[in-house]
């Protein structure tokens, strides 16, 4: 019952991925593609968390966090960017 | 017991991811930037909360002993999503993004002077 569900929910996230990435690429503006980009890691971690229960492995975790650690210092970046025309003033 | 925990843990993994996909379902109907700020923020909490205690609860139960990986990930998202989304509402007002809601009438429009002194 478990691995049927894990394989349903891996579905769901990657159909939640299409999508994000569907406003990824349709815009129109800059900070949606910034939150379609926050959106598509977070679906990501989820993707990552449901293959490390589907493949019972821990080893996942610490790929799950580095996303988390990554893709919030790129959001904030961009959305500095887009602010202030500068990243590192 | 077993059957149980699964029974949690398959309900547990469904409501998360299907609120994963609400979350981005939301990211590509909403009509504005502001109104789709909104939704990918439930995809974060409820949505990767709910896996995230899902696989806590899958790993503690494997039998060596209790896993607590998934709360780093669960409190790093939860500090940060709220600061991410401050910083993209600002830059979507610095860039004068136009909202799809209507401008309330000001005050006093078509209305009594006297009536909207009174209230």
């Amino acid at each position: 019952m478990l691995s049927l569900a894990l394989d349903l929910a891996l579905a769901l996230v990657a159909a939640a991925g299409v999508l994000s990435l569907w406003r990824l690429l349709r815009g129109p503006s800059a900070p949606d593609r910034i939150l379609a980009l926050d959106t598509l890691y977070i679906d990501t971690i989820a993707l990552v968390v449901l293959l490390g229960m589907r493949l019972d492995s821990p080893l996942y975790f610490e790929a799950a966090l580095l996303i988390a650690l990554l893709g919030f210092v790129g959001t904030v970046a961009l959305a500095k960017y887009l602010l202030r025309g500068d990243i590192i003033e | 017991m077993n059957t149980l925990l699964d029974l949690v843990l398959s309900l547990l993994v469904l409501a998360g991811a299907g609120f994963t996909l609400i979350g981005s379902l939301g990211l590509v109907r909403l009509p504005d930037f502001y109104m789709r700020l909104h939704t990918p923020t439930k995809a974060t909490t409820l949505g990767v909360g709910s896996l995230l205690i899902a696989s806590a609860l899958y790993f503690s139960t494997r039998g060596q002993g209790i896993s607590l990986h998934e709360v780093l990930v669960t409190v790093f998202l939860f500090i940060t999503a709220p600061v991410s989304a401050h910083l993209l509402a600002k830059a979507a007002l610095h860039l004068r993004l136009r909202s799809a809601a209507l401008v309330p009438a000001k005050a006093g429009e078509g209305k009594d002077p006297s009536q909207v002194a009174g209230a």
